[in-house]
């Protein structure tokens, strides 16, 4: 493995909002394949970090770099971060009405493929790969018509982020807390979705608070992030630690002590 | 850089219908008096008593003020500076078959995609292609005639069928009714009518597509839709007009007429040139619009309205017949320095009556988008109901949403609702759009189509594609 080329490789990254330094010196190294679990306290910086690697605006980079699959990430627009293969899963959701699932993904799907020179994907050949993501997720049928992400429950949400990222088949997926406002049955299926997507060339950075997700997705590596920065790093057992003796056994004096909730 | 800029620059796009055409004209000198009026009628070859009543309404016209209590704001209107009449010389002749129609002008429509030759047409749409003044051709007229149909331009309605023109002109919207429509009564030059007869189902949807080409010329469009006891009907119109510095007035006048059970569905796709960003040109959209049903007739309007600098407009529906049904389906979207002051009226006269209003405003730039209504529920409407719904949404901060609900009711039995939500295209929803692929254009377009769908569906199945693009063209720089 270790020759292998890396897919992501962020290096003393500074970033923030508004002024406000969120990551301080970041290091990050993923190879194809490799499911990386990135834990910390609340306020650590666990989901900027999501935001800074998809661009989202506001989120200002100071110093550092960020190398996507040979390209400079940061120089890139959020949509073409997208379309080189980079997926989001939301912890939150957001709705938009009247805009049919069905309709989104072929949006999604079809930007995707232009970006890569392909032809947009025919309406038959999407509804067929819909219907078998439907069915993974374990989501009605229905929902493909229905407004993205209208009126669903929170766990519904999870599930259809997960529906566009069978769909989409990214390179790296991030997913931010995407076992938050879970219960076990949804976090078992999310789980087991994830899982299936596991391939030679498709990598995870799981973002997470609690261990209870990585009993489901087993991270080949797993990193602990404090004020800004991995302060330990080391295999799944790291989770397990943590989740035995809080936070607060790092005995870093920048650290937040505790696990809340 | 931030989305809202970053979309201006995507949205970059010019007003794809400003095109001018060279086509020579005859056009009036600028002014209004009487003898305007009786040139215009002499152009028409029209009948003494139709002379008589554009004369009629000159003289009221002049009794009357400009209204001023809509939301809009312009420089007051020069009547004076006005031509009132302005056709292609080659129409003179009247030619008899597209054949003899001026190429460039057939050239003009295929340009803004309605082509006039009957082969290239979409299936089952008949079209009536209104050029400054007159009307240069209607299609499959003869294929309607078949089916009793009558569909031509109001010109020639006046000519040939001067019982129903004379019966049914002015029956709904009065001469008097109010400023831009008694203008209309003195100086409109054409449109189109259609009858439809008992018991017929209209075989094609109908439309008419309204061009305005010549400078410093009015268009003041007369349309006239009768449809006779338990007979169906669907119709579209089309508006355009090249990218001019000059403001410029259409005031156009249009009544329906449902017969007893009769259906009526009257579709409007409004793109006029709205003016350049800093709000210099554009047409002013005053429009009356009203029609009436009598017993369990239904009257449906859905309108799209993307163009002109400022819209002044209400289509209306009098409920007078027991069990009649009035609905309004509304889709309003400003930008640059647009203003638009539009909603409906609908008049509960008759028992049991129903209403539907559902309006989507979108705002953007700095535009100002307003929903005026009213629902009005009269003494003798038992049992009668209304259901409104307005939903605005706002693209940037600089733009404005009003809405202006007026609801009388005087008879305890009837019941209004009123739902109303203002909301904002989020960056949330952008950055999800985008963090999926999408380019912020087309995040834009879609987060707003998809606020419109509820409105869009009511649309013909051709013209709901062709909105939907026509919103998307119509985003062009509209945030920031």
């Amino acid at each position: 493995m270790s020759n292998t080329k890396s897919l992501l490789t962020i290096k003393d990254l500074y970033a923030g909002i508004e002024e406000k330094q969120i990551i301080k010196g970041f290091n990050l190294d993923i190879k194809p394949g490799e499911v990386h679990a990135i834990m910390g306290p609340n306020g650590a910086g666990k989901s900027t970090m999501g935001y800074v690697l998809s661009g989202r605006d506001g989120y200002e980079v100071e110093s550092g770099s960020v190398t996507f699959n040979g390209q400079n990430l940061l120089e890139m627009e959020i949509e073409e971060r997208a379309n080189a293969g980079l997926f989001l899963a939301f912890q939150y959701p957001v709705e938009i009405p009247g805009v049919s699932n069905l309709e989104f993904l072929k949006a999604s799907v079809d930007a995707v493929r232009a970006a890569n020179g392909e032809e947009a994907i025919s309406s038959s050949e999407l509804l067929k790969q819909a219907k078998a993501a439907c069915k993974q997720v374990d989501l009605p049928l229905a929902f493909l018509k229905r407004g993205v992400n209208e009126g669903f429950s929170g766990g519904e949400k999870k599930r259809n982020e997960l529906m566009q990222m069978l769909l989409l088949k990214p390179k790296l997926c991030i997913l931010d807390e995407t076992d938050s406002g879970l219960d076990i049955d949804a976090l078992q299926l999310v789980a087991k979705g994830v899982n299936s997507q596991r391939s030679e060339d498709r990598s995870f950075i799981i973002v997470t608070h609690y261990q209870r997700l990585l009993d489901y997705i087993k991270p080949d590596f797993v990193h602990v992030l404090a004020d800004g920065k991995i302060v330990k790093s080391g295999d799944a057992s790291l989770a397990l630690e943590l989740e035995s003796q809080g936070y607060a056994w790092l005995e870093n004096g920048n650290v937040e002590a505790k696990i809340e909730g | 850089m931030t989305v809202q800029v970053e979309i201006n620059e995507a949205l970059g796009r010019e007003y794809e219908a400003g095109f001018i055409s060279d086509i020579e004209s005859e056009t009036f000198e600028p002014g209004l008096d009487e003898s305007v009026i009786e040139r215009i009628s002499k152009m028409k070859n029209e009948p003494e008593w139709m002379l008589e009543w554009r004369l009629g309404a000159f003289r009221e016209w002049l009794k009357m003020e400009e209204p001023d209590w809509a939301l809009v704001d312009y420089p007051k209107i020069d009547f004076q500076a006005i031509a009132y009449y302005s056709a292609p010389k080659s129409m003179k002749d009247k030619p008899k078959s597209l054949d003899e129609v001026d190429p460039e002008l057939i050239r003009t429509y295929e340009k803004l995609g309605i082509p006039l030759i009957e082969q290239q047409m979409l299936a089952g749409i008949a079209v009536d292609a209104v050029f400054d003044s007159v009307s240069v051709v209607t299609t499959f007229r003869e294929k309607l005639y078949e089916a009793g149909v009558i569909f031509c331009p109001i010109s020639e309605a006046i000519v040939e069928y001067p019982e129903l023109v004379k019966k049914y002109l002015g029956s709904v919207v009065g001469r008097k009714d109010n400023y831009y429509s008694a203008l209309n009564c003195a100086v409109f030059t054409d449109g189109s009518f259609v009858y439809i007869p008992k018991g017929v189902r209209c075989p094609m949807e109908l439309s008419t597509y309204f061009r305005i080409n010549e400078q410093n010329t009015g268009q003041f469009e007369r349309t006239l839709i009768i449809a006779d006891e338990g007979s169906h009907v669907s119709y579209l119109e089309g508006c355009t007009a090249p990218q001019r510095d000059e403001n410029q007035l259409h005031a156009a006048v249009v009544e329906l007429i449902a017969m007893d059970n009769a259906e009526i569905k009257y579709s409007t796709v409004q793109n006029w040139y709205p003016g350049d960003e800093n709000g210099k040109g554009g047409i002013y959209n005053f429009v009356t619009k009203r029609g009436i049903c009598h017993t369990s007739a239904k009257i449906s309007w859905t309108q799209v309205e993307t163009g002109s600098a400022v819209t002044w407009k209400y289509p209306s529906c009098i409920l007078k017949g027991d069990n009649s049904v009035g609905e309004f389906y509304s889709v309003a979207l400003t930008r640059g320095r647009q203003q638009a002051d539009t909603g409906t009226k609908m008049i509960h006269i008759g028992k049991n009556t129903k209403s539907t209003i559902i309006t989507k405003g979108i705002s953007a730039g700095r535009s100002n988008n307003s929903y005026r209504g009213l629902v009005k529920m009269m003494a003798s409407a038992d049992g009668a109901r209304n259901f409104t719904e307005c939903d605005s949404l706002l693209i940037g901060d600089k733009c404005g949403a009003h809405t202006f609900p007026y609801i009388e009711s005087r008879n305890p039995s009837a019941i209004v609702e009123h739902e109303a939500t203002t909301s904002k295209v989020s960056d949330e929803q952008l950055f999800l759009c985008r963090q999926r692929g999408l380019d912020p254009e087309k995040a834009v377009s879609m987060i707003v189509n998809g606020f419109c769908k509820e409105v869009f569906k009511e649309l013909p199945m051709e013209f709901a594609v062709e909105a939907s693009k026509l919103l998307e063209i119509s985003l062009e720089g509209s945030v920031g």
